[in-house]
């Protein structure tokens, strides 16, 4: 029998644009949560940096190098998303593979913020929610967590089974929001 | 009629629209209100009670009278305010509470009947006998009272809900709303300016005035220039601030598309939650009526309304106008339509001091005592000391002065307070926190007041905001002294309207006062005054003073109702936007989804995900039919079943056993790595939360498994143990249900199914019964567990997701080849019920491990959480219904989930019930029905005869009580 094929969570359903807004999948090779056992933050810390260049974030904030991302994704845990994380890493961190869990997408346009003020309870103003803040929030009843990426991009994500209810209402509102011209 | 060369609308293109299916011309920027006046038409709609003739009152969102609804079928929207609406081509528009037509309707009998209609009469009248007020009474009522209607029809139209952040949050954008937000926009803060009309400037639009030195209108386009090219502010057009909540929070209505032809994807509203630092309320205020004999004609309407038709819309609502008046600024009216060249035959004042004019005849100390005329009034007769004379009008213009539009102050709590200069009640500071009241709305009623305290309120939130502000400069502008002498009610014979929308006049609150309904919010009720759409917004000040007359109290005593949100009406459409259809719930699909779709199968929602219930082969009609085929072929050969929606939860760390033995009522801490163990978990209180296995891939490396329905549940109960029960422990969890798609493999041959897979062959001895490990399934790294939820030889075999649709293919296409296939829901179900395996089914809240036949699983060596409590008196009772299995012995052979149990020569009422059926079905492997029930004494009634009774189904069916296992009670083909 051949091989598995992999599919994504948002497989057929993207990418799309709507007036100025885009929405495209945007799946990092890798996810990993990394969760710090009991005082072994500094430690931990350290060997994040050593194996790929990051810092671990603060409360809703991420940090990036080059391809590898660390977000702040809830109590006491950060999710790396990019490469695979480093195997010294275990030694400081519970690591679980997230890989398949969420879906996530990118929505990036001069609307992008007006889009999920329609869809997500949090404060998205520039000057509040600069590029690399994080939020752990509800979007349209699902738990999510949103991320600036770049001046008018949002990463978002979402449970993998939701991905066609988050791509739906997203196309809802940027529709919405569209059609104000 | 239009006035050419009048208005601010010079140039507007010209639009066509419908009224009652008449076609009339009206011009871009028009609201329905002012498109009809231009075309005559001053009878808009019925009232609600006695069915007048009504035409329009007001020029904004308090209008009580001229309401209509909007498109037709499905599309309607009724209780729409003409004088909001704005007009686009082809609008249709229709009068409401009228049969057959708004000129003739036949209800309109109800008007010579009024004296018996007054306040409490429904209460009074309709008493006896009861059972007729909900049958008769109450329906013809219905339908002779009333507003729009709604269409009967889903809503096709959606709306939408937003949120939004700022600094300062400005509502209105008068004179005063608009200084506010230059201020603060020009500081830099992150303003919000919300105003409720289609545009900016509020009453400068309607006013005769210069601001700056300029006309108001050129002002406020340079206003509205500088803050439009300002990035740090908002201008909200048609947006309507609702309410006032806690936490600087605010609900506010956008019109978005009614003022259009449908759009695709435009929503209709947008309900939004603006969240501000601080907030200038800047809402101006509301012209209040008088109170006289059939002041409720169409062609009476107040002042400052006449006023914005003629000079904002260009429209003169009569041609030979009167004013009656206890102000002086309501003469402005008069001086406007002279100007304009329309004729005014008579200012009526009932002031013995108002000022004298050279360009109109002024009545001093008179009062308008009543009109005259049917669908328009025609004439108005006037009382002064020199007795009653009659007056020929097509259109009165009346001024009782004016109301600060203070609501929003009082949505959290606040009571206003009466101030007697201008005979009317202003905002007490500080009611709403971080909100402070400038111009109109707080008392001040001229232009340079307005501008100075818009300024002054900014200023104010720019220091709390701590945000430096630049110097202020003031315009020069309208600076004139509000006179007012108070006129609630002309005196004399006939119904003098005070709630015009709920048809409340001032007889009918002195019959309240009378009847001893003495408190203003007794009266409110017993007459229904300020309870329609408008919330009495021109009214309640004018009912409250009448009642203060009436029961010999002053003004401030009587006090006011309490004003609640929301300021405007709101559409349950909105505040309920985006959650139509399935929008309430995310829908959470599989990832088998799609073969499973391929394959016909049906769906089943359980929680919120959807699970393939069974998959019909051709020639199979009904669900019993697949069903009994896949628990055939999951008995005899090999199943396939996708069970990912069970929870997953990742423990790791040097505590993670500790967690377990304290989550769970059995040992886990001596569970050896490469195996799985069943567990049961209990609430705090004691009774069972959940079950699921538990897996140990490591040393301190676990995999939990949770049911459906309690993943999130048992998740935030772990959650709460580590971090406030156990917050020493050394643990991390995190949820990985979605991470993995999980297959059960079910059957004699499902271990050959897998081989034909594995990398590496499996045997018994390799993986016994109850392992677990890492295997390697055709190039993908997965994790095998062998254990069995159908008590046949079984594994469950786990992926990542990504991998998901391709593995439950390819276990299907193997599956097939052994003469197996895929199962659902409903052979599941069946397949557990034989072995007497629990569901949420069993396990639903009320139930103990005592009651499951699994105190032997509580371990006496440690603790763990719901042990205490366990063994408080009468949760181990033997009396205690408890579980057992059923099947039929009588004719009656089905069983059904809900029925009720009793021994059968008791009578079938509740104080003998002996216990209740969970879960039922046909079982093809024995050849009959199978139940699990929860039973009185239970296990000591094995081989008696109980009765099950289901009334709603309407079955009665005597049973035997059997041991819950019916089938493999040794569970040999499972250990296989």
């Amino acid at each position: 029998m051949d091989d598995l094929i992999a599919m994504t969570p948002c497989d057929g359903l993207l990418p799309v644009t709507i007036g100025d807004v885009t929405l495209t999948e945007d799946l990092p090779v890798a996810m990993t949560s990394i969760a710090p056992y009991a005082g072994q933050d500094e430690a931990l810390n350290a060997a994040l940096k050593d194996a790929h260049g990051l810092d671990f974030p603060a409360i809703n904030r991420s940090t990036v190098k080059a391809d590898a991302r660390a977000i702040w994704f809830g109590q006491g845990i950060a999710l790396l998303q990019g490469p695979a994380a480093a195997i010294e890493l275990a030694k400081f961190a519970a690591l679980t593979d997230q890989s398949d869990g969420w879906a996530v997408v990118r929505l990036e346009g001069k609307g992008a913020a007006d889009v999920l003020a329609r869809l997500a309870p949090v404060d998205l103003r520039r000057q509040n929610f600069k590029q690399g803040h994080t939020v752990r929030t509800e979007l349209a009843h699902m738990m999510a967590s949103i991320t600036r990426i770049g001046p008018d991009a949002l990463q978002i994500m979402v449970f993998r089974s939701m991905a066609r209810t988050l791509v739906h209402d997203l196309k809802t509102a940027m529709a919405g929001v569209a059609a104000r011209g | 009629m239009r006035i050419a060369g009048k208005g601010l609308m010079q140039g507007a293109k010209p639009v066509t629209f419908s009224f009652n299916g008449r076609h009339m011309m009206g011009l871009e920027g028009d609201t329905l209100a002012s498109a009809l006046l231009a075309n005559g038409v001053h009878l808009v709609g019925r009232s609600f009670k006695y069915h007048r003739p009504r035409g329009i009152l007001t020029a904004g969102s308090e209008e009580p009278n001229a309401l209509v609804t909007i498109g037709s079928g499905a599309q309607q929207d009724p209780n729409i305010r003409a004088t909001q609406q704005e007009i686009f081509e082809g609008l249709e528009a229709r009068s409401q509470n009228c049969w057959p037509s708004v000129d003739y309707d036949v209800q309109a009998v109800n008007d010579l009947a009024a004296p018996f209609f007054g306040a409490g009469f429904y209460y009074k009248t309709f008493m006896w006998p009861s059972a007729f007020w909900e049958k008769l009474y109450e329906p013809i009522i219905r339908k002779a009272a009333g507003l729009g209607a709604l269409s009967r029809q889903a809503d096709p139209d959606a709306c939408e809900k937003a949120y939004a952040f700022c600094d300062l949050l400005v509502i209105g954008a008068g004179p005063a709303g608009l200084m506010a937000a230059l201020v603060a926009g020009r500081a830099g803060a992150d303003v919000i300016l919300a105003e409720e009309d289609a545009h900016m400037g509020g009453r400068l639009l309607s006013e005769v005035e210069e601001v700056d030195g300029k006309p108001a209108a050129d002002w406020i386009a340079q206003m509205l220039e500088e803050l439009d090219n300002m990035d740090n502010v908002r201008l909200m057009t048609r947006t309507a601030v609702t309410g006032a909540y806690d936490q600087g929070t605010y609900g506010a209505l956008e019109r978005v598309g009614h003022h259009h032809s449908r759009r695709a994807g435009l929503p209709r509203e947008c309900f939004w939650r603006i969240v501000a630092k601080r907030a200038v309320l800047a809402a101006g205020a509301i012209e209040r009526p008088v109170a006289f004999a059939n002041n409720d004609r169409p062609g009476i309407m107040t002042a400052g309304a006449v006023r914005s038709y003629l000079n904002r819309w260009g429209v003169a609502p009569g041609q030979n106008v009167t004013v009656f008046a206890n102000n002086d600024q309501a003469h402005r009216t008069a001086r406007d339509l002279v100007d304009a060249g329309v004729h005014v035959a008579m200012v009526i004042d009932s002031r013995h001091d108002a000022p004298d004019s050279n360009l109109y005849p002024v009545m001093k100390g008179a009062q308008v005592c009543s009109s005259s005329g049917r669908k328009r009034v025609e004439s108005i007769t006037v009382r002064s000391v020199a007795g009653e004379e009659k007056i020929q009008t097509d259109c009165l213009a009346m001024s009782g002065g004016w109301n600060p539009s203070l609501h929003l102050t009082c949505h959290l709590n606040g009571r206003p307070q009466w101030n007697r200069d201008i005979a009317g009640f202003v905002p007490a500071p500080g009611t709403v926190p971080g909100l402070t009241c400038a111009g109109a709305c707080n008392g001040e009623f001229s232009t340079a007041g307005a501008l100075r305290e818009g300024a002054a309120a900014a200023v104010e939130a720019l220091v709390e905001l701590e945000i430096k502000q630049s110097e202020v400069t003031l315009p020069q502008a309208e600076n004139d002294l509000y006179r007012v002498t108070a006129l609630w009610a002309v005196p004399g014979k006939g119904r003098a309207w005070l709630d015009f929308q709920n048809d409340v006049t001032v007889k009918d609150v002195k019959q309240a006062a009378t009847e001893n309904f003495r408190s203003v919010e007794h009266m409110k009720r017993y007459t229904t005054q300020g309870m329609a759409t408008d919330q009495g917004k021109n009214s309640n000040v004018a009912a409250l003073a009448v009642l203060a007359d009436a029961t010999g109290r002053g003004i401030p005593e009587t006090g006011t109702t309490t004003f609640r949100p929301p300021f405007a009406p709101v559409s349950i459409a909105a505040m309920g936007a985006g959650a139509a259809g399935q929008g309430c719930k995310p829908q959470r699909f599989l990832t088998s989804h799609r073969a499973s779709r391929e394959m016909r199968a049906e769906q089943i929602e359980v929680g919120l995900w959807y699970r393939a219930s069974y998959f019909p082969k051709t020639g199979e009609n009904t669900w019993r039919q697949s069903c009994d085929r896949e628990i055939g072929l999951v008995r005899n050969h090999v199943g396939v079943c996708d069970v990912s929606t069970l929870g997953k939860i990742d423990i790791q760390g040097p505590d993670a056993a500790k967690l377990l033995d304290f989550v769970y009522t059995n040992t886990f801490s001596t569970l050896k790595q490469g195996k799985v163990c069943y567990g049961l978990m209990l609430r705090e209180d004691g009774f069972v939360m959940d079950d699921g296995t538990t897996a140990r891939l490591g040393e301190n490396h676990y995999v939990m498994t949770t049911t459906t329905a309690a993943a999130g549940q048992v998740m935030a109960h772990l959650e709460f143990v580590r971090q406030a029960l156990r917050p020493e422990w050394d643990v991390q969890i995190t949820s990985v249900t979605e991470q993995w798609a999980q297959f059960a493999v079910a059957g004699p041959n499902s271990r050959d199914l897998l081989n034909g897979l594995l990398k590496e062959q499996i045997d018994d001895t390799s993986w016994p019964f109850m392992a677990c490990g890492e295997v390697e399934v055709l190039g993908v790294q997965g994790r095998l567990f062998r254990i069995s939820f159908s008590g046949e030889l079984a594994y469950e075999i786990a992926i990542p997701a990504r991998y998901g649709d391709a593995l439950f293919r390819a276990l299907i296409e193997q599956a097939k080849a052994l003469g197996g296939g895929a199962y659902g829901m409903e052979a599941l179900n069946v397949l557990r019920i034989e072995k007497g395996f629990l569901t949420h089914a069993e396990l639903n809240g009320t139930v103990t491990a005592f009651d499951l036949g699994m105190q032997g699983m509580m371990s006496k060596k440690k603790d763990f959480i719901g042990k205490a409590m366990s063994t408080r008196p009468g949760l181990m009772d033997d009396g205690r219904e408890q579980l057992v299995g059923l099947k039929p012995v009588g004719p009656v052979k089905q069983m059904t989930a809900g029925a009720h149990l009793f021994n059968p020569d008791d009578p079938v009422e509740r104080i003998y019930d002996q216990g209740y059926v969970t879960s039922a079905g046909f079982s093809p492997t024995l050849g009959h029905s199978v139940a699990l029930a929860f039973l009185k004494n239970g296990p000591d009634r094995i081989g008696d005869e109980v009765r099950l009774v289901d009334h709603m189904r309407g079955i009665d069916a005597l049973c035997e009580v059997v041991d819950p296992v019916f089938f493999d009670p040794d569970g040999g083909r499972s250990r296989g």
